[in-house]
């Protein structure tokens, strides 16, 4: 039951049309700064480039895809007519100019702040003014996602909330909180600077700042790929969920301990002492827990499907599994991706290994299979399992989705590895170019070459995943039925308190983070003469 | 009611479902505790650690006072033996361009920024810290071979940071003390 077909439609098409160009720009940049690119004559260009690709593959597109999902779990899991239409309407609209607010200056060469804003750089007022819109737009979505769910429990006095909706919900929350880091640096600290009001800026107080969000808004881009592991998976493949309760607690550890673990960003900063980046280090190590866990929970959903499809054996049942099936496929790459991205960011978030690849190639190669690869993969599995849904239409290209599927695996892993490789050999991150010439350079090129290519491969994939949500949008008629979520072997008919309510839980976020970062800000709000000159981008 | 009444003859399965479960549960954790042991046990007994205290600095006033004024840059051999190597970084260079230091040498960097944010990597070492206006970045070094190591500044620090590589130079301990033997700052300049 999808009443607002045209809203979620909406959502995906705007989070997908902002990809593709953010994808292309990405292939570009890749080209650009490698042996088979010729240098820029004017490097400025790539870092224009560089904060559009990053503002809009960090910000716009997965809070559009989180939005559209939520909307469509809200309507089918929870079988109730979204309420509050017109404010979802409004959202996106705020999106939507927020977006273009941000996109005018940065095209312009006056936002080329990258998109962690980098203070004391500063940009142009719009930019920020742009980026602060899309985030108002997404807390309305975090909003009407507590009413929705408020509504419903209203009807259904102590039922289990569906687990689709419970981490749905999980996730808003989620958001709600960590944007809150970006946005009292922005409010307090840079918009202020940018409009002229002030002309001078703590640069350490804001790296801390957005350490609060630069971290757990990782695991609110994996909130909907969880979900997708979650409840779509096991339905798609014929098999049940292993564990309700272990699914339950995964997202409750996700919005519990992914808040307050930011500051291993700033290991290798002066402006925070070794006592909290200690903690952080400790906190990061258990924010793996709930992967661990789901990683077993669906291993174990999916050798259930494979056993009812007479699967035997200790690994026998593999081959069981129905592989030409796309959500199966995308889960698998997406599983390999977070194996080998989890075990760089286990090395990342060491207290001392961190010194090796800090800040190098390292964390682009990281970043990007965790995101780019294990994420992004379940966001093209959950659009091409919601589209006939939304559209009405069946989807009928399935080779070309497998082709799309593979390429995009294939891609992510040739653009990352050799990003790996040569962040160990210490290449840096963000350069508009290298001087291949130079001999401790040159055997660098090779390893940038290739992860040139993989981004054609990636930029191939993303124009695949386009046409066939296009061709999608033409196709005979079909009725698609109601939109399911797995259900699990042993359904609760019952759920303890604890696992059907959030409020215990957003408690303990806000607690921790509150005990975690609240001595390190108040001590650098208090340091007097730490703050210095700003330095406006695009200035004469 | 739970989910055996539910189901029946499935509380079976769930005993099963929830042993496995638990065992899974404990292995995730003892991965984690272990990897936080391993951290401290780094950190307290290898000294091995991130810098540990915040020092500031008035970027406005480096230029003219203080440890960070351009006579005090460069490398200079301490009474112990050991050497301290001081460095600002601005848009788009470090000061000095190129260090040399001591080959097995203890080495305490002091670096700090001028204007932006910059970073200081040096490859093929764990050296990697960042440097941010206003505040003082110390990292203890030590070299076991000689020769030129690459020194990228590794923090987009606006258009220019691509052009941002600097340079250190090891050289022999007797040629390094023969060099400090007048006193002052030292820096490839010269060699």
């Amino acid at each position: 039951m999808l009443a607002n077909r045209k809203l979620i439609l909406a959502h995906f098409w705007l989070a997908f049309g902002v990809f593709g160009i953010a994808l292309t720009l990405g292939a570009w940049q890749m080209f650009i700064r490698s042996p088979i690119g010729t240098w820029l004559s004017n490097p400025e260009l790539y870092y224009r480039s560089l904060t559009a690709h990053g503002t809009v593959m960090g910000y716009v597109f997965p809070t559009l895809v989180a939005m559209g999902f939520g909307y469509a779990i809200s309507e089918s899991a929870l079988e109730q007519r979204l309420v509050g239409v017109r404010w979802a309407w409004t959202g996106f609209w705020l999106i939507v100019i927020g977006s273009i607010m941000a996109v005018i200056p940065i095209a312009m060469g006056r936002a080329s702040v990258l998109y962690t804003f980098y203070p004391p750089l500063i940009g142009n007022v719009f930019y920020y003014f742009g980026v602060v819109l899309v985030v108002v737009g997404s807390w309305i979505w975090v909003a009407l996602m507590s009413i929705n769910l408020r509504v419903w429990r209203k009807a259904h006095p102590g039922a289990p909330v569906p687990l689709a909706m419970f981490a749905n919900v999980a996730g808003s929350y989620l958001w709600a909180w960590t944007a809150v880091g970006a946005a009292l640096e922005l409010l307090l600290q840079i918009i202020p600077v940018a409009a002229g009001l002030k002309n001078t800026i703590d640069a350490g107080l804001a790296r801390v700042f957005f350490s609060w969000t630069l971290h757990a808004i990782v695991y609110f881009w994996l909130v909907p790929t969880y979900i997708a592991y979650y409840t779509l998976v096991p339905r798609a493949i014929g098999g049940r969920i292993y564990s309700d309760t272990m699914a339950r607690i995964s997202f409750i550890l996700f919005l519990v301990v992914a808040m307050p673990i930011g500051m291993h960003h700033t290991f290798a900063d002066p402006q925070v002492g070794a006592g909290f980046k200690f903690i952080h280090s400790a906190f990061t190590a258990l924010v793996a827990l709930p992967t661990l866990l789901t990683v077993f929970t669906i291993c174990a959903s999916v050798e259930i499907a494979a056993r009812l499809r007479g699967g035997r054996g200790m690994f026998g049942w593999i081959r069981a599994l129905p592989w030409d099936n796309p959500m199966l496929l995308a889960l698998a790459f997406s599983f390999v991706m977070l194996g080998f991205g989890g075990a760089g960011g286990l090395i990342n978030m060491s207290y001392q290994l961190d010194a090796s690849i800090h800040n190098t190639q390292w964390i682009t190669g990281h970043f990007h299979l965790i995101f780019g690869g294990a994420i992004v993969i379940m966001y093209f599995a959950i659009a091409y399992d919601l589209w006939p849904h939304l559209t009405g239409r069946e989807l009928f290209d399935v080779r070309l989705i497998r082709t799309q599927l593979w390429l995009w695996f294939i891609g992510m892993i040739v653009t990352t590895f050799p990003w790996h490789w040569v962040g160990i050999l210490g290449m840096p991150r963000r350069m508009a170019y290298f001087d291949f010439g130079d001999p401790a350079i040159a055997p660098q090129a090779l390893s940038v070459t290739f992860s040139a290519i993989g981004g054609f491969i990636l930029l191939t994939s993303g124009i695949l995943f386009l046409v066939v949500l296009a061709r999608g949008m033409r196709a005979p008629q079909a009725d698609a039925g109601p939109y399911r979520f797995a259900i699990a072997v042993h359904q609760p008919a019952t759920v303890p308190i604890a696992l059907n309510t959030h409020a215990l839980w957003v408690a303990l976020m806000i607690g921790l983070t509150l005990t975690n970062y609240g001595y390190p800000i108040l001590t650098l709000a208090l340091t007097e003469g730490t703050s210095v000159p700003a330095v406006y981008v695009g200035a004469q | 009611m739970s989910a055996e009444e539910t189901h029946g003859n499935g509380s079976a399965s769930a005993e099963v479902a929830a042993r496995v479960e638990r065992r899974w549960a404990t292995i995730a954790v003892i991965i984690i505790v272990a990897m936080a042991l391993l951290a401290a046990f780094a950190g307290i007994h290898r000294a091995t650690m991130p810098q540990p205290r915040v020092e500031t600095t008035d970027p406005s006033r480096i230029h003219l006072s203080g440890e960070f004024v351009e006579s005090n840059l460069g490398s200079v051999l301490e009474a112990n033996g050991n050497v301290t190597v001081r460095a600002i970084g601005q848009q788009y260079s470090f000061t000095p361009a190129c260090i040399v230091v001591p080959v097995d040498t203890p080495i305490t960097l002091r670096a700090t920024s001028a204007d932006v944010v910059h970073g200081i990597l040096v490859q093929g070492t764990n050296i990697n810290t960042m440097l941010v206006p206003g505040y003082v970045s110390e990292q203890l070094m030590r070299f076991t071979r000689t020769g030129d190591y690459l020194m990228p500044c590794q923090e987009f620090c606006s258009f220019g940071h691509e052009g941002m590589w600097g340079k250190v130079r090891v050289i022999d301990k007797t040629e390094f003390a023969d060099r400090a033997k007048g006193g002052g700052r030292l820096s490839c300049v010269g060699q």
